[in-house]
């Protein structure tokens, strides 16, 4: 279990402010704080996390791990921000499946952020072994006042099929930032829906998705951004191609309000032969070349 | 000493390249000059194993070079500078030269050597290599790059072009400062009298033929002042 949990968590979990360990569709071990409470959804279908008003820089790791094959582990986990308080969630999944049968996890993440909170949410997605792997996040973000929130998600190779959900809801002055990072290879399907809706003046989202996809892998990257009033969007889509490989990428962007201002970019394309010929002038081989490039996207 | 033989080069059918011969001696400063289209890039390209020429020979130190990749002629002292500095989202500077100087420098380090382009600040090094950097600091950087690995030949095709001048002042410090330090063969696409007057041998190049191999004289023609004098500054 702790080297899957290595893959997914970057900070060592002990030190974590509280955290949540979900193994095979059971909480194994927990840690909670005077600030940071965790509560049980009934059926063990999840949780709910409560941050008090005013909790500065918590760090909260909810990891999910699945070793055994066949496992589909659905699970709620709901994010209560009190006002001003300012945490880190780490969140990620890791499933090992050597066997024929498939394993999935779908994670449903509820965020609930209160007037002036700031989260940051890191998701990191592994899998490994032979066996099938699925994973469905799906994100609700419900951003009040002046909050923000910060969204980080990691899906590096081993994952056969995955179907990303996120929806937002922002307020007056709410941020919304997105990064995205993911790679496919082999028969590997990727697809990525956001869905945000900027409802109160100034509010703003930056949605950045930068991917590599190889091999005979497909991916697909949708926004749908709204703007209904005097707001600001920015979607930038970025993806690398190799081999039989396909992208799609569908940019929406709503402006319901005169003063909106929605900005959507996306750039799919090979590596530049440029780039490549400029590092082999620096003694790299093709390969090295390609293997830098692709390292320094996904960065 | 590098050397060229016979080197011809057809694109789409066209000639660029007809039968070059050249010899370039080891601690000399050398600029190809010639108009526009005349194949000096091509050249420079065919040299460093961008382009492979149609026929002819390259001998390196006398190793015959013409078959080799771009990595081998790289990892045998081979630099090269390109016109516009490719962009990479995500590589930082401080990544960049590392890979040139093939191996791991402190921060303290890789700023010396941007210090030698006119680049210094620490927090230079951590910035990517992409387009919010002005092409004066691509330009730049790209020097740093070749400087790093200390090519026992190195290539700088057109360092002027795209650079303000403020930057293109800088420049020819950086040259005047190569042009003393080096060990190697220096090779300079220009058409910067500045730099031309600081090479050892001007190669004229005219229709992917050389013209003329000599000093600065070869040039009177063209850079003849209009009022009768002698070379305008």
């Amino acid at each position: 279990m702790s080297s899957l949990l290595d893959k997914i968590i970057n900070n060592k979990i002990e030190e974590a402010d509280s955290y949540n360990i979900r193994e095979n569709g059971k909480t194994v071990k927990r840690k909670e704080n005077e600030y940071i409470k965790i509560v049980n959804k009934p059926n063990s279908k999840g949780i709910d996390i409560y941050v008090k008003e005013n909790t500065l820089f918590g760090i909260i790791d909810i990891p999910v791990i699945i070793s055994e094959s066949g496992i589909k582990d659905v699970v709620y986990n709901d994010f209560h921000i009190g006002e001003n308080a300012n945490v880190i969630i780490v969140a990620g999944c890791g499933i090992h499946n050597i066997k024929h049968k498939t394993s999935q996890h779908d994670g449903i993440h509820r965020f609930y952020l209160s007037k002036n909170s700031k989260v940051r949410y890191v998701e990191k997605h592994y899998g490994e072994g032979t066996g099938n792997k699925i994973f469905n996040p799906i994100t609700e973000a419900y951003l009040e006042e002046g909050s923000t929130l910060n969204i980080e998600t990691v899906q590096i190779k081993g994952v056969d099929k995955t179907t990303r959900i996120t929806k937002a809801e922002l307020q007056e002055n709410a941020t919304l930032t997105i990064n995205e990072k993911l790679y496919t290879e082999e028969e590997q399907y990727a697809k990525t829906d956001f869905i945000v809706n900027l409802n109160g003046e100034n509010a703003s989202a930056h949605v950045t998705s930068r991917s590599v996809a190889t091999e005979n892998s497909y991916q697909e990257f949708t926004s749908d951004v709204i703007g209904n009033t005097k707001s600001f969007a920015h979607v930038s889509c970025d993806a690398i191609i190799k081999e039989n490989a396909q992208v799609k990428a569908i940019p929406i962007i709503y402006a319901k309000d005169a003063s909106a201002n929605l900005i959507h970019e996306a750039a799919i394309g090979k590596i530049a032969g440029q780039q490549l010929t400029k590092l082999m002038t620096l003694g790299l081989t093709l390969k090295e070349a390609e293997k830098m490039i692709i390292e320094g996207f996904l960065k | 000493m590098l050397e060229l033989k016979n080197i011809c080069f057809k694109k789409d059918g066209k000639e660029i390249l007809k039968s070059i011969n050249l010899k370039l001696l080891d601690d000399k400063f050398y600029v190809i000059t010639g108009p526009n289209g005349s194949g000096k890039s091509t050249l420079a390209k065919i040299i460093m194993g961008i382009e492979k020429p149609t026929s002819g020979t390259i001998l390196f130190n006398d190793i015959d070079i013409t078959n080799k990749t771009i990595t081998e002629r790289a990892n045998m002292g081979i630099g090269f500078a390109f016109q516009q500095p490719a962009v990479f989202k995500g590589i930082t500077v401080y990544d960049l030269l590392k890979v040139a100087i093939k191996k791991d420098i402190t921060k303290v380090e890789a700023c010396n050597i941007l210090s030698k382009v006119g680049l210094c600040a620490l927090n230079y090094v951590d910035r990517e290599v992409n387009t919010s950097l002005s092409g004066g600091e691509l330009k730049r950087i790209e020097l740093a790059t070749i400087l790093a690995r200390k090519p026992i030949l190195s290539i700088f095709d057109e360092p002027e072009a795209g650079i303000d001048l403020w930057s293109f002042n800088n420049l020819i410090e950086v040259f005047k400062q190569i042009e003393e330090d080096s060990k190697g063969i220096t090779l300079i696409i220009s058409h910067q009298e500045r730099i031309l007057n600081i090479a050892d041998k001007i190669i004229l190049l005219e229709n992917g033929k050389i013209k003329e191999v000599g000093d600065k004289s070869i040039l009177k023609d063209i850079f003849s002042c209009p009022k009768g004098g002698d070379l305008c500054e």
